[in-house]
């Protein structure tokens, strides 16, 4: 079934060297090892507007981020139970992501579907990070085999345990996709533009709505994300 | 009498397999797509996803991080009484949805919209939504769970008789490469339509088309069973596969349900399925036999009914 895909693989530290970095290119696959911890909205919030401690050294212990709350529970005796892990949208979090770098130190941004050319250039560029995006969506079960062991739980309580900080030992966890490099290159927009040459003439006999609607585009070659 | 414990049981088991196991008509219609998938970054990805398939059953770990938003489909035969009546019944299915997040685990993903409270069980204000159906004739009851995620590939649009076809076909692709871009709405996927009604029913028909029906299945109207074809392979010809890479698998399949609307509309929803389409069923009878299917089979002559009266048809003896 399919055709042996035609891919390179590497295995990288959660706390990588800016030569391993370096090394990286747009849709190579990576496998991590290490810590990762998982911070989106609730952890950035209390962060950097509620300028709440972070209670982890950063980078130190680890570089790499991820957007994600995992499909888990707490026990009464104060185990965890951790069973698949998926990544949630990145764009979203472009408001906080220059902030986080500078305070985090982070080098792996991971997530769902990348962020802007403009939050590369701005961010990632500058503070010699990369984006690697999870794949599917959804090879949560995959992921969730990676995962050694829960080191620890923080602001659980504070944030509920969607939102929290999750800290996760992790082994040969992926697939993960390179989606920026160094350079702040996007793999998203490479393939887009090539998506976006053949759009002309799947639209072709259809027409557009009667009704239109305020700041609608046609052009459908325009990134959503922003 | 249909029992409540195994109601509740029923329920438990339900949201297990939902979050687990991958409906066969969805993997069947996976597979043929990865097998033309000719894009290398979306071969990788699909090839991912089926291992991941496995890795979900073999480990009994939920199939993606994201668990969805859980929610029941509840039908009934026309004799159906169920033990402590309706409110047992809601009681019984949301102590199964905080159970089982507890329990497999899932993603406690609802919060309060403006206090971002969280329960940690995926209940709440109105969550799970329970929604009803009901056919003529037998004693029995359908748990229907459907876990599917929230955010990205859906929307509404009022269009109008002058937009035809065209203009649905139009809408169609602004929301297939709009939420496809980088895989939003993490495709291939069941895109579900809804056409007619009013915007809220629209919107409820079209998520029922995509999370309702199994992949192969088809409209009993055949014209619009042939604008499901025409529409699945449009999809499929954008040049856009998994994650929005270049590629050719976008929609596993293409279902339109359709409602009457107000004579100057046609209104119309568009709603995504994920690679984790995620739905399981049961039916209870009052014997206490339970038989677990994936075909929620929800859109029966009767739900598509269009006359006043409803004959109690000689079929309903397939349900007694």
């Amino acid at each position: 079934m399919g055709n042996a895909p035609k891919v390179r693989t590497i295995r990288l530290s959660t706390t990588p060297t800016p030569e391993a970095l370096a090394e990286l290119r747009l849709g190579d696959v990576v496998y991590l090892d290490g810590l990762i911890y998982t911070a989106r909205e609730g952890v950035y919030m209390r962060a950097l507007e509620d300028k709440a401690n972070i209670p982890m050294e950063l980078p130190t212990e680890s570089a790499a981020n991820f957007h994600c709350s995992p499909a888990a529970r707490i026990n009464d005796d104060g185990s965890y139970e951790l069973g698949a892990v998926t990544a949630t949208a990145s764009f979203r979090f472009s408001k906080w992501i220059g902030e986080w770098m500078a305070k985090s130190g982070a080098k792996l941004i991971i997530g769902k579907g990348g962020m802007s050319a403009q939050d590369y250039k701005d961010h990632f560029v500058p503070n010699g990070a990369i984006y690697l995006t999870t794949v599917g969506y959804g090879t949560g079960a995959l992921l969730g085999r990676g995962v050694k062991r829960v080191k620890t739980v923080h602001w659980n309580k504070e944030l509920g345990l969607a939102q929290a900080m999750w800290v996760l030992e992790v082994d040969n966890m992926g697939p993960f996709i390179v989606e920026s490099d160094l350079q702040g290159n996007s793999l998203f927009e490479r393939e887009n533009a090539k998506v976006s040459e053949n759009l002309a003439k799947v639209y072709e006999g259809t027409k557009p709505a009667v009704l239109k609607r305020f700041g609608e585009t046609d052009d459908k070659s325009d990134e959503m994300i922003g | 009498m249909i029992s409540i414990d195994k109601i509740q049981e029923t329920a438990e088991i339900l949201m297990d397999k939902a979050a687990i196991e991958i409906p066969q008509d969805y993997l069947d219609g996976l597979k043929a797509q990865a097998s033309v998938e000719d894009g290398d970054l979306s071969s990788f990805v699909l090839q991912a996803m089926l291992e991941n398939y496995e890795a979900a059953k073999e480990d009994r770990r939920a199939m993606c991080g994201d668990t969805g938003t859980p929610r029941w489909y509840v039908k009934m035969g026309n004799e159906t009484q169920i033990e402590g009546g309706p409110i047992a019944l809601e009681a019984a299915l949301r102590r199964a949805t905080a159970n089982a997040t507890n329990g497999v685990p899932l993603r406690p993903n609802r919060v309060h919209p403006l206090w971002r409270t969280d329960h940690d069980n995926n209940v709440g204000i109105g969550a799970p939504e329970i929604e009803y159906g009901y056919e003529p004739g037998g004693e029995w009851i359908d748990l229907i769970t459907v876990h599917k995620g929230g955010l990205f590939g859906t929307d509404y649009r009022m269009l109008f008789p002058s937009d035809g076809i065209q203009g649905i076909k139009r809408f169609y692709l602004d929301c297939l490469v709009a939420f496809g871009k980088r895989g939003l709405a993490c495709q291939p996927a069941i895109i579900g339509i809804g056409l007619g009604g009013c915007k809220d029913t629209c919107m409820v028909l079209g998520k029922r088309a995509a999370c309702l029906r199994v992949v192969g299945s088809k409209n009993s109207d055949p014209k619009i069973a042939e604008l499901e074809d025409e529409l699945k392979e449009l999809g499929n010809s954008i040049g856009m596969g998994a994650m929005g890479f270049v590629g050719k698998s976008m929609v596993v399949d293409a279902h339109i349900e359709v409602g009457y609307c107000h004579t100057g509309g046609m209104q119309m929803s568009v709603h995504a399925f994920c690679l984790s389409s995620r739905r399981a069923v049961a039916r209870i009878f009052s014997d206490g036999r339970v038989e677990y299917r994936t075909d929620p089979d929800w859109f029966t002559d009767y739900q598509r009914r269009e006359t006043v009266e409803w004959e109690m048809p000689q079929k309903s003896a397939q349900y007694a």
